[in-house]
């Protein structure tokens, strides 16, 4: 049996069968984990695996056990785990002990998951490449001189390597699906309101959403059916009987032609796409082309959006109630030094950008500007599914680039999340399935492509996303 | 959009963050890079009206039930950089 390949189904019926026991699977993810530190993904493996899995085994010998119960997974860095550290890859938070249980913690533990460990990521979930994290970058497993992606980078490369068998991620403007594309495993951005924020560290709240990394579309749908649901510690967390809709199967793909074809898209990247859409032709579905012109200033609206939740999020970390601490002259000047030490360059360049544009004179020119063009993209995509059930993009404009490549240019980095944000405006969920591979430099690079749906109907991403899988076999 | 580095200081001021001098620098540039580029939906919207407010509301629970007094206490006050007793020490302000 290959570890690497293991899905959650697979390792659930294994467990069920008593092939294996629920440490045996723990321990043979664990030593792929060992075998691939090199990567990076992991910021700390817990020492206290044995314990869960011993507590998981007993669900199975009870007849209590769920498809989750024993299944080693990774958390991201910004999802608390309560008596772990949660440091969001900053130097603000090295030290920081989580006081309580992510909402998405406490059901994968009622389930009898089992968390491996916490993964590296972009401080503060701020970045595309993992390349921001206060503790050294990640490597994409599939080429370790090239970024996993990120913000999610330590989740995805951990379970592309086989170090896990699913991980979770969150996702503000790409930061699941961009490192799933780029790291060739499937990666789910939920509806907004879907799966409970509370105990995710916030970035910017509008548009962060926690989701799940798999191997397969069917183990993401396991994932996100583990963990979505109403939260009342989540005031945007939406009620159970909304999220239950679901309807028909998707049958009509709609292809943004003039976005899709944007300067800057890789010719390699153009022509997966195109030959993704001709399987999904031949699998039965209907392709339209569409316009969607408002797509094209999703990146401008997030660069305003983001960065002014950002800052006011961020505030917290003042060094006087928990994390790093940086002594001055009196307690404005603790406040200025904690917070220029804590934070790493990306997270203060973004905090000055939130700051300016929602400074006095500049507000309704920037923020409320931004704001009307999210109602515009919203309604256009409103608009666009009364004709079409799914809408197909490819995840990212290029596959995984060098490490190095783009940190010292942000703007040249924020343009890798350009097929993503627009989503995250929406708020409608969207997936990312693995498309293929484009060779370079004796490397197989993985490339995704992305379908996004109406709001709550990720029913229709999990059937698209199966017959999709299908069809490139 | 021409960012001064007194800009810079003054953002920095109101974020409570300290930037060194060379910093202020990279900073400048990489905002007027940025704002440059999101500046371009203020041309491309001109013809949109003011955004409706939408459908935020407020969510409260009702003030019932509270914990028993005392239980999350160690536990967030062991998080503080600096605490005596049961509180957290900050400089004095007057």
């Amino acid at each position: 049996m290959d570890i690497k390949k293991l899905t959650i189904t697979e390792a659930h019926k294994l467990l069920m069968d008593k092939k294996m026991s629920v440490l045996e699977l723990a321990e043979a993810v664990l030593k792929e984990a060992e075998g691939t530190r090199d990567l990076n993904a992991y910021l700390e493996i817990f020492d206290d695996v044995k314990v869960q899995a011993a507590r998981a085994q007993k669900m199975f010998d009870e007849g209590k056990a769920t498809v989750l119960t024993g299944i080693p997974l990774a958390m991201k860095d910004n999802i608390l785990i309560k008596g772990k550290i949660a440091s969001a890859s900053s130097k603000m938070l090295e030290h920081y002990v989580a006081t309580y249980d992510a909402g998405v913690t406490k059901k994968l533990r009622d389930m009898g998951a089992i968390f491996l460990g916490r993964t590296n990521m972009d401080e503060f979930a701020m970045g595309g490449s993992t390349e921001n994290s206060a503790f050294g970058v990640t490597k994409n497993p599939h080429d370790k001189t090239r970024v996993p992606g990120g913000s999610s980078g330590g989740s995805a490369s951990a379970l592309a390597a086989g170090a896990a068998l699913g991980a979770l991620g969150s996702d503000t403007g790409g930061s699941i699906r961009q490192p799933a594309a780029f790291c060739g495993v499937v990666g789910l951005k939920p509806t907004y309101g879907s799966v409970s924020r509370s105990g995710l560290m916030a970035m910017a709240s509008s548009l962060d959403q926690i989701g799940p990394f798999a191997k397969t579309v069917e183990d993401a749908q396991i994932l996100f059916d583990a963990i979505k649901g109403h939260d009342p510690l989540d005031s945007t967390s939406v009620a159970d009987k909304t999220l239950a809709q679901g309807g028909k199967k998707p049958k009509v793909i709609g292809v943004p032609v003039d976005f899709v074809r944007a300067k800057g898209v890789d010719p390699r990247v153009l022509k997966n796409f195109d030959q993704s859409i001709a399987h999904m032709k031949k699998a039965g579905y209907e392709v339209k082309e569409i316009s969607l012109p408002s797509l094209a200033h999703g990146l401008a609206v997030y660069y305003i959006l983001m960065p002014a939740e950002v800052s006011s999020n961020l505030a917290r970390f003042d060094g006087v109630r928990y994390g790093y601490h940086a002594d001055g002259a009196n307690l404005t000047d603790d406040y200025a030094r904690t917070r220029g030490e804590g934070f790493g360059r990306e997270v203060r360049r973004r905090i000055l950008l939130g700051t300016y544009v929602l400074s006095s004179g500049y507000y309704d020119s920037y923020y409320g500007r931004a704001n009307a063009v999210r109602e515009m993209l919203q309604k256009e995509l409103a608009h666009a599914f009364e004709s079409v059930d799914i809408i197909a993009t490819p995840t990212t404009p290029t596959p995984a680039f060098k490490i190095g490549e783009k940190s010292s240019d942000p703007l040249q980095m924020y343009l890798a999340d350009i097929f993503t944000v627009p989503v995250n405006i929406a708020g409608v969920p969207a997936i990312s399935v693995p498309s293929g591979f484009v060779e370079e430099g004796g490397a197989k690079l993985p490339l995704g492509i992305q379908f996004i749906a109406p709001h709550f109907r990720e029913d229709a991403l999990f059937a698209i996303g199966r017959d999709f899988e299908k069809a490139r076999v | 959009m021409a960012i001064e580095i007194k800009d810079i200081e003054h953002l920095a001021g109101l974020a409570r963050i300290s930037v060194s001098a060379d910093e202020q620098k990279k900073f400048r540039d990489d905002l007027e890079g940025i704002l440059e580029y999101v500046s371009h939906i203020k041309e491309a919207t001109a013809e949109l009206g003011e955004p409706t407010a939408g459908e935020l509301r407020n969510v409260l629970r009702d003030d019932v039930e509270p914990h028993a007094s005392g239980m999350f206490t160690e536990d967030i006050l062991s998080a503080a950089p600096e605490r005596r007793d049961n509180r957290i020490l900050v400089k004095k302000i007057l």
